[in-house]
């Protein structure tokens, strides 16, 4: 490696560094976001000199550039901020398969007996790459609903992965020991493939962003494997930031779920607890309902309000609404703030993400921490779309597969307007006591015709 | 162990350290941009794919190359543009929120208490 590509290396390497720091504080976010991109530009541009092009390498370059950087821009610009996850996941996907592809691509170049140094790190990034992809398709068909988000369970199952990997274990070593390359690696590719899907079909609801950032960390460390085969520092420090950070946000992310990241891993949430909670709650409780007038009479009067906006705001691009509602209250002196829980949405950051987008000012969106207390001295909680972060078995219910996150104290507001398209379980697919509660009435319909109804009746009382 | 080899190891570990400290202080709200952000620099495995690429010559390389060309250019686009369109979101009101004179003042404050 020449002096010039490596100081590219060290100061694209740099550009990460800061753009992770910067990309971790409200202020310089978006400025850490374009730093590492510099940095990316730099360690590409000075990778190319380096290289000795075939014509068909040529070709097939400018085409991937052109093909990937059009789906990519195209997909990224598109897609509705209540996609983004899946978009990530997608984005994550391709990564990890792209890793992998490499690794195969080294290891087929290596011959027969390559050596332990160059082998391992191969073999290592087609396992993880393979697994990172097939996990993150499986994750993307769950989030964009090409399939059922719900947990896929069977008898066994833990058994069944355990043996996949047991299988996988197996041909590593088969793979360096033996080097009989092109059929046993294939294989691999194949089991840690299967693996990947069989990892992430037992997940599902409210975990899934939690599995996404986990298999974003993987394909960091696919990404540095493979730079230990190619021997190119950037791989190797980039692809390790990554996987070392990632690992980080995964632990954080499941932290603010009150959950080990064990038990989102294999506790197989909303499945197998499922079925008692449902046998625990209540059938034929009758909860009551208002119509919009009375709703919009109660806000109007009210003096402090929390809104506590959920997933079923955000599907229902009810962000706009909410706002209005919230303005047309302060208007008549009442006081409005929003709760936002870590969760909210589908990854957590989410909602702050779509209410930003709606021009609700910061100062009026307050964590969970900030503003449990306040609840007891609102006069209305107005929950829209969300569910399971108000739900109270997280607190008294052992069995419930949320209990122990902690959880907004709507339950403690004088009063709580439920908005719900349906009396249908949350993303957990749990029975909610909230709706049940005394205190509480429900506003049935779609989030935004819902709001918009509100804002016409306070506008009216 | 090779001296390449040595080194190479040693920024690994290296940057294990650094990847988890620089993160450490990262507030509820910024999780998902955050991992949108990682999720854009291991987009870095454009690098190698593209060193596989280009000495592509046999219809197995030429495959393996177009596919893991195109992508992780997918990965890298995608990702930084997706995470610059969340957060165009937080700037666009912060300056807003500043009236006229967003150019001269500081942003507002941080919007939320950073977890711990």
């Amino acid at each position: 490696m020449n002096t010039v590509i490596a100081i590219a290396y060290l100061v694209a390497a740099v550009c990460f560094i800061l753009g992770l720091k910067q990309l971790s504080s409200p202020k310089g976010a978006r400025n850490g976001n374009f730093i590492a991109a510099v940095g990316m530009v730099i360690a590409l541009v000075a990778t190319l000199p380096l290289l000795h092009f075939t014509r068909a390498g040529l070709i097939i370059i400018a085409i991937g550039i052109v093909i990937g950087g059009a789906v990519g821009a195209v997909g990224a610009r598109m897609v509705k901020m209540t996609a983004i996850p899946q978009m990530v996941a997608l984005f994550n996907g391709v990564g990890g398969g792209a890793a992998a592809l490499v690794a195969v691509a080294e290891l087929l170049r290596f011959g027969q007996h390559p050596a332990f140094a160059e082998a391992f790190p191969s073999v290592f990034s087609i396992v993880i790459g393979s697994v990172s992809f097939a996990g993150s398709m499986v994750a993307f068909a769950k989030l964009q609903e090409l399939m059922t988000g719900t947990p896929i369970t069977y008898p066994g199952q833990q058994i069944v992965n355990g043996i996949l990997a047991a299988a996988i274990l197996g041909f590593v070593i088969a793979v360096l020991a033996v080097a009989s390359i092109p059929f046993s690696f294939l294989s691999l590719m194949v089991l840690a493939l299967v693996l990947g899907v069989a990892f992430v079909l037992p997940i599902g609801g409210a975990d899934m962003p939690v599995v996404i950032s986990l298999l974003n960390a993987f394909t960091g460390l696919a990404v540095a494997a493979s730079g230990f085969t190619l021997n190119n520092f950037a791989l190797i420090v980039a692809g390790t930031l990554v996987g070392a950070s990632g690992s980080l946000l995964t632990k954080l992310m499941s932290d603010a779920m009150g959950r080990s990241l064990a038990n989102v891993l294999f506790g197989a949430f909303g499945q197998t607890h499922a079925g008692a909670a449902a046998a625990a709650g209540k059938e034929g409780r009758s909860v009551r309902s208002a119509s919009a007038e009375d709703i919009g009479t109660l806000l109007a009067y009210s003096q402090r309000v929390i809104i506590v906006p959920g997933y079923g705001l955000a599907v229902a691009q009810a962000q706009h609404a909410a706002r209005e509602l919230a303005e047309l209250l302060e208007k008549r002196g009442v006081e409005v703030t929003y709760a936002i829980h870590p969760v909210a949405g589908r990854m957590p950051g989410h909602m702050n993400v779509l209410l930003a987008e709606a021009n609700v000012p910061y100062e009026q969106l307050k964590e969970m921490d900030e503003i449990n207390d306040e609840f007891k001295n609102a006069d209305v909680a107005l929950i829209v779309g969300a569910n399971d972060v108000v739900n109270p078995s997280a607190r008294n219910a052992p069995g419930s597969p949320i209990y122990g996150m902690p959880i907004l104290n709507a339950d403690q507001a004088k009063n709580i307007v439920f908005m719900k398209r349906s009396m249908r379980p949350g993303f957990a697919g749990i029975d909610n006591d909230l709706m049940y509660d005394a205190k509480t009435v429900m506003f049935f319909g779609d989030a935004k015709d819902s709001l918009t109804k509100l804002v016409s009746a306070v506008k009216a009382a | 162990m090779s001296n390449e080899l040595l080194n190479e190891v040693t920024f690994f570990v290296l940057s294990i350290f650094v990847g988890i400290e620089v993160i450490s202080k990262v507030p509820t709200i910024l999780h998902t941009p955050l991992m949108s952000g990682t999720n854009a620099i291991h987009g870095i495995i454009l690098v190698g794919a593209i060193v596989i690429a280009a000495g592509a010559s046999s219809p197995v390389t030429i495959i393996l190359g177009l596919v893991a060309v195109t992508l992780a250019t997918t990965n890298v686009v995608g990702g930084f543009v997706v995470t610059d369109r969340m957060l165009e979101m937080f700037k666009g009101r912060a300056g807003r929120a500043q009236g006229a004179q967003q150019n001269q003042s500081p942003k507002p404050a941080a919007p939320v208490t950073p977890t711990k």
